[in-house]
């Protein structure tokens, strides 16, 4: 099979037959070329899908409290529901909880430093916010624990309400006023995959203390360390149903407290994406597999065309095997090359793309101020696809060949050579 | 070298069964030049093709070189044709795209002979036939007499002990179908078996044995020596048609 003659004898049957062996080959190099940007736009629509999710932590939960709409144990329904610390203490201990933050809304305050003010939203929390919502800390720290537990004045400040009070100026350790209370700017941060980073971050304690806010937490963000699906959903039950028992109102109840559980989300997306690849590839071999067809068919005319030269060869010696391998290498190489080709081809505009898709990132990064938006990411096949892909083709190749093959080794020379 | 024992054969279309050979017994020796007459259907080509292992006989026994042909692989069939027979055809059946002296080399690709070797080889033999400047030609560059001279060199490359020739000079004119047998003829003389078949009594002439064939049978066998009866029968069969 791999000696040097017959690969010579199938080069020459290809050179002397160019149209015949490109329309072969088309075929097959289509295909391939159709499966690769298949997967390569399914990839990149995932990637990015999920790097728009990397900006959060995927196993966020947010916990907020309203009115309860069932009546539970005597009491009415209507019934407002509301946070304190020790929800945020009983929360936290929670199995299945990681970080864990209590959030007290200030609403729009005014801050100021020197002649500048502006309106802005204030945000209470925890240390652990910074780990739920991914913030990212231009200069400086956020709020930590000695923060909370010395109830000090301390503000970790948006980017934009930053530049729009300092400028150029060092921000870090100057103080600001907020409703007229003096905090000293402790950080700079920014939310990831966000344009506006206009909120202030002040310890919770600090808050409740200065601003009357009492012990009254509004909400609760957490993370979920459950890792599937059904875990994260059973930590959320488990949340709820503690809530339920603490704050006296039905765990079915769904207007009592509200949940957000950014794991099923994300794996509803994930599923999703899950989906829409098997879908390219069904259609992608569904192309391949039309155009295996088509070098099958084009094979048997081949066979057909080539009757009285089989028969010929077959008059002067040659064995049916050596019709076979003729056939069937001839077949193999052809898939294979143009398969090939389609990869590359296939591939190669992938990279281009991608290359757009980057240039276009990076623009968007750089004037939204550190974190660029797109829904289409690396759309790019790794390098087993490809691989699993050449071996496809030359299984391919096998496949289409095999039955022309058979056909070309049943030709009598009789009636190959009977006449013109 | 040939022997035949009551070989039939039939086809079968159908319901029809078409009764071509019915029983063939003949004896040929090795270095003899033999043509096979008999008008259409009197099953002449048959005989050729299961001298030449290109069809099975039903019944009888066929020796070749004292080795008995009953069923047999593909395979073997194929390397019997290589090592004794050479082919010659009506219609030449070069292959299209391969040029000359690749026509000629093809018998020794089969034998697993190298390519620098065969093709020293095809040269040697298209010297003999003076096709040696052709070599490069594609098939449909040349003429039908030397379409026909590559063929007989393809047929003799492999030193077969047996050439069969199926009406080799039907497709060409007479001038170049005598310079054809000539060749043949000289083939012939370096000993080796000729089986022509032929509907031409000038060129069965030239054989030294002819074999009529009629209806299946053999109707009768004119040596060399009788010669000059066998042209009163063909001027008497030429009156009468």
């Amino acid at each position: 099979m791999f000696d040097i003659d017959i690969w010579q004898e199938i080069f020459a049957t290809i050179r002397k037959n160019k149209m015949r062996t490109f329309l072969t080959g088309f075929s097959v190099a289509w295909g391939i070329f159709m499966l690769m940007v298949l997967l390569g736009s399914g990839n990149g629509l995932s990637n990015g899908v999920s790097e728009n999710f990397r900006n959060q932590s995927v196993n966020a939960m947010w916990i907020w409290t309203g009115e309860t709409k069932m009546p539970y144990q005597g009491l009415k329904e209507g019934r407002p529901i509301n946070f304190h610390n020790d929800d945020y203490e009983l929360v936290k201990k929670m199995k299945g909880v990681g970080a864990a933050s209590g959030r007290y809304f200030m609403g729009n305050s005014k801050l100021s430093y020197e002649g500048e003010y502006g309106e802005y939203t204030v945000m209470t929390c925890h240390p652990d916010l910074l780990e739920v919502e991914k913030y990212i800390l231009e200069q400086g720290r956020f709020i930590n624990q000695i923060d909370i537990l010395e109830n000090r004045k301390s503000v970790v400040l948006g980017k934009d309400i930053s530049t729009a009070f300092f400028k150029e100026e060092e921000a870090i350790g100057k103080y600001i006023k907020i409703n007229n209370i003096p905090f000293k700017v402790i950080g700079v941060s920014t939310e990831p995959g966000s344009t506006r980073n206009r909120t202030a971050y002040i310890p919770v304690t600090t808050a409740q203390k200065v601003f009357n806010g009492s012990n009254r937490i509004h909400n609760l963000a957490i993370t979920n360390e459950g890792t599937t699906l059904e875990e994260t959903k059973a930590i959320q039950e488990n949340i709820k149903n503690t809530l339920a028992h603490k704050h006296r109102f039905d765990a079915k109840d769904d207007g009592a407290v509200g949940m957000f559980n950014m794991m099923e989300r994300y794996l509803e997306t994930q599923k999703i994406f899950q989906a829409i690849r098997i879908f390219i590839w069904i259609i992608g071999i569904g192309t391949l597999i039309a155009g295996i067809v088509g070098v099958s068919n084009i094979m048997l005319i081949v066979v057909k065309e080539r009757t009285k030269e089989i028969g010929i060869r077959k008059a002067i010696g040659a064995s049916p095997r050596s019709v076979i391998g003729l056939v069937l290498l001839e077949s193999i190489l052809i898939t294979t090359l143009a398969g090939y080709i389609g990869l590359v081809l296939g591939t190669g505009l992938m990279e281009l793309v991608n290359m757009f898709v980057e240039q276009s990132y990076e623009a968007s990064k750089a004037t939204s101020g550190g974190s660029g938006e797109t829904i289409f990411r690396n759309p790019t096949v790794d390098l087993g696809v490809a691989a699993i892909s050449t071996i496809l083709l030359v299984v391919a190749g096998t496949l289409a060949g095999y039955i022309p093959a058979k056909r070309a080794a049943r030709i009598k020379p009789i009636e190959a050579l009977r006449d013109e | 070298m040939i022997r035949l024992e009551n070989i039939h054969k039939s086809y079968v279309t159908g319901n029809n069964k078409l009764h071509v050979l019915k029983g063939i017994d003949l004896h040929i020796e090795q270095g003899e030049f033999v043509s096979i007459m008999g008008s259409s259907g009197s099953g002449k080509s048959t005989l050729l093709n299961i001298l030449g292992l290109l069809d099975v006989h039903d019944e009888g026994s066929y020796y070749l070189a004292g080795r008995q042909i009953a069923s047999m692989s593909e395979t073997k069939a194929a390397q019997l044709r290589n090592e004794y027979l050479g082919f010659v055809f009506q219609s030449f059946n070069l292959i299209s795209f391969k040029n000359a002296m690749e026509n000629v080399a093809l018998p020794l690709y089969y034998q697993k002979v190298s390519r620098k070797k065969r093709n020293l080889m095809a040269m040697d033999f298209l010297d003999r036939m003076g096709l040696k400047e052709w070599a490069e030609h594609m098939p449909n560059e040349l003429s039908g007499g030397q379409k026909q001279r590559i063929a007989i060199a393809r047929a003799l490359i492999s030193k077969p002990k047996v050439i069969l020739a199926d009406e080799p000079t039907g497709a060409l004119d007479t001038a170049t179908s005598y310079e054809v047998m000539e060749i043949i003829k000289e083939i012939n003389g370096e000993g080796i078996t000729v089986i022509l078949v032929t509907h031409e009594h000038d060129i069965a002439a030239m054989t030294r044995k002819i074999i009529r064939l009629k209806d299946g049978q053999i109707q009768e066998i004119i040596r060399n020596g009788e010669l000059g009866r066998f042209r009163h029968t063909y001027m008497k069969e030429l009156e009468t048609a």
